[in-house]
């Protein structure tokens, strides 16, 4: 049994097929990314697994089980976490504070105990804390620790999301193009952290990416996907020259 | 300038950043002990005023402020608040018990008026507070058997441990004092746990939160429970303060005064609320002091510059006509909130802020360091 299953994975808008009957397995620790041209229904199939958009049909299912039907903060809770293209992070808000929101599908203390603030709750706002500071450090962004969001960069903000998502401890990420807007520099280096997050976190994962050099340098598998459907699903060289994909990027 | 050196993770936590805080709001706490020994009867009652509507700017804020729920209903939780106690205290019901009661029931009311709320956002969400405000003014005015109607209630001396707590004694100050210093402390220590920070998530995006598994229905309706059960318990202070209460002290000129609270005061930090309480509570005095005096200074200054003193007398009784104008103070209310929005989006704490930095920088304080940066990759998010 596969690790994470989409099985005929529908998303209909009307007569709009965004995401047409599309299969694929993802086994655990590898990283499989989902290429494609504008449109393609990338991004719906991220949208589909964490439950911000609810599948016209078929099924999904992580570690064996049927998470189609589940809320979407559970999917959270179940170990997966998700970067968005546009990035979504709390501008108002610190990079400390955005992290430990990331941290939220680990806290166990009920309410009446926070208003109190009761030594449990102490205790596991040091353990968050020590966990998010782990992640601080594997990213390297010590630098920006107490800063506020709506004050950084692009590429640093593109960063700290990667941060929030990886302070859950997610088994399976979803990394919706980590690299849009990042440039050649900032590209490397997160090609280096994906491979560290597989290799040191033991982390799957699952990516949309435009850019080609970062899909060759870190796949394991690729999918080509056009108007909703599979095109090719192998190597990053096999799909890279398999003829339906160089005709939906080259034309026929 | 002082440097932090943080070398705990308790250092992250803990409620005073360094000794200066202890120092400075121990002195103020000092100060606010020993006020009714030195302030006027007429001060003292003010400050009163000024707990309690700083109690529901906390609790506001809370809502408003943290989680990005606009409310203008709180002066329905408020009055919720202030008849359960007039209601209960008919059967003798002890201070302590009703106490806790009103603020329970205006908690599970503030949950299900949060229930409706999660489908709706920004004006919609102002609208339907609007609308419960109103069913709850209509419903206090016709339920006449439980609430006397639009004659109003009497709201008895509070007792407590079988002593009698006038509204002018220092006790009943004390007592406003320390409502309002632990909903400080109760929410702070809110802010600083997970469900704080689940708030403050939901405000700024909730497809993020969401998807780092906050359940934000849930969050949701938390924070319109615990801000309206909060707004309860300074409803209760606020009956025995008034002594008498009617549905017309419960409108919505009144939810208006509470979003001038943390809109004046700042809508970032705790400290807006209590700033904001002072300044809505002591504007009254002054509009008053203006309304009474304003006509016979402004004939004076007209008779200076040569007016008969007929038209000066026209133009005293002119002035004062247009004083005592019905819609006045709320007219005014409305160009302080414009006034505030357009040129101090940061309310009074955030004035305090620069001014601090000013002091702490000098000379070399820059102009933009509070400026507000446009972002311009917005384009296409998940709602």
């Amino acid at each position: 049994m596969s690790y994470f299953r989409a099985e005929n994975l529908s998303l209909h808008f009307g007569g709009l097929k965004a995401v047409d009957a599309v299969s694929f397995a993802v086994e655990k620790g590898e990283i499989l990314s989902i290429i494609g041209p504008n449109g393609a229904g990338k991004s719906s199939i991220f949208n589909l697994i964490s439950r911000i958009y609810r599948p016209t049909s078929g099924r999904i299912f992580f570690e064996d089980q049927d998470i189609t039907e589940q809320p979407p903060y559970d999917i959270a809770k179940l170990g997966i976490a998700r970067t968005f293209q546009n990035i979504e992070l709390f501008e108002n808000a610190t990079v400390l504070s955005n992290l430990l929101v990331g941290r939220h599908r680990h806290s166990t203390t009920q309410l009446w105990q926070e208003l109190l603030f009761l030594p449990s709750v102490r205790a596991n706002e040091k353990l968050h804390r020590r966990r998010v500071e782990q992640v601080i450090e594997f990213l390297d962004l010590e630098p920006y620790r107490d800063k506020l969001i709506s004050g950084l960069p692009y590429g640093v903000r593109k960063v700290i999301e990667l941060a929030r998502a990886l302070c859950s401890e997610p088994k399976l990420i979803l990394l919706d193009e980590p690299s849009s807007g990042l440039n050649v520099e900032e590209t490397d280096d997160m090609s280096f952290w994906i491979r560290d997050m597989k290799s040191e976190l033991g982390v799957t994962v699952l990516m949309v990416e435009h850019d080609m050099s970062l899909v060759n340098r870190v796949s394991d598998r690729v999918i080509a996907l056009n108007y909703g459907r599979v095109l090719a699903m192998g190597s990053p060289a096999e799909v890279q020259q398999h003829p339906d994909v160089v005709a939906a990027y080259l034309g026929a | 300038m002082r440097f932090l050196f943080k070398t705990d993770y308790e250092d992250e936590i803990k409620l005073f950043p360094h000794s200066g805080y202890v120092v400075s709001y121990g002195i103020l706490l000092a100060l606010l002990l020993i006020a009714p020994y030195v302030l006027s009867s007429y001060l003292m009652s003010q400050l009163v005023f000024v707990c309690i509507y700083a109690t529901v700017g906390v609790a506001l804020l809370i809502l408003t402020g943290f989680t990005g729920q606009a409310s203008l209903g709180h002066a329905a939780f408020l009055a919720i608040g202030a008849y359960t106690a007039a209601y209960l205290q008919k059967y003798n019901v002890p201070f302590p018990a009703y106490f806790l009661a009103a603020g329970l029931l205006t908690g599970i009311i503030g949950a299900m008026v949060g229930f409706p709320a999660l489908r709706l956002t920004g004006i919609y969400l102002v609208i339907a507070t609007i609308s419960f405000a109103l069913i709850v003014e209509e419903i206090l005015a016709r339920w006449e058997s439980v609430t006397n109607g639009n004659e109003g209630m009497r709201v008895k001396t509070l007792s407590l441990l079988g002593v009698a707590v006038p509204r002018d004694s220092p006790t009943f100050y004390y007592l406003c004092l320390a409502v309002l210093v632990l909903t400080i402390v109760g929410t702070l220590n809110l802010l600083r746990s997970p469900t704080g920070r689940a708030f403050v998530a939901i405000r700024d995006s909730e497809t993020a939160a969401r998807s780092m598994g906050v359940n934000v229905a849930l969050y949701k309706v938390k924070s319109f429970a615990i801000s309206a059960a909060i707004t309860g318990f300074a409803g209760v202070l606020f009956a025995h303060k008034l002594s008498f209460i009617s549905p017309e002290m419960f409108t919505l000129q009144l939810s208006i005064e509470f979003i001038i609270v943390i809109l004046i005061g700042g809508t970032f930090s705790l400290h807006g609320a209590v700033l904001g309480a002072i300044f809505i509570v002591m504007i009254d005095p002054f509009l008053t002091y203006l309304k009474d005096d304003m006509p016979g200074i402004i004939a004076g200054i007209s008779a200076t510059f040569g007016a008969s003193p007929a038209t000066a007398g026209n133009i005293q009784s002119n002035v004062a006509a247009f004083a005592s104008l019905n819609g006045l103070k709320g007219a005014i209310y409305g160009i302080i909130i414009v006034l505030f929005v357009l040129f101090e989006p940061l309310g009074l704490y955030g004035r305090w802020l620069k001014i601090k930095l000013f002091f702490q920088l000098f000379p070399l304080y820059k102009r933009a360091t509070f400026k507000r940066q446009k972002i311009y990759v917005k384009s296409e998010r998940n709602r």
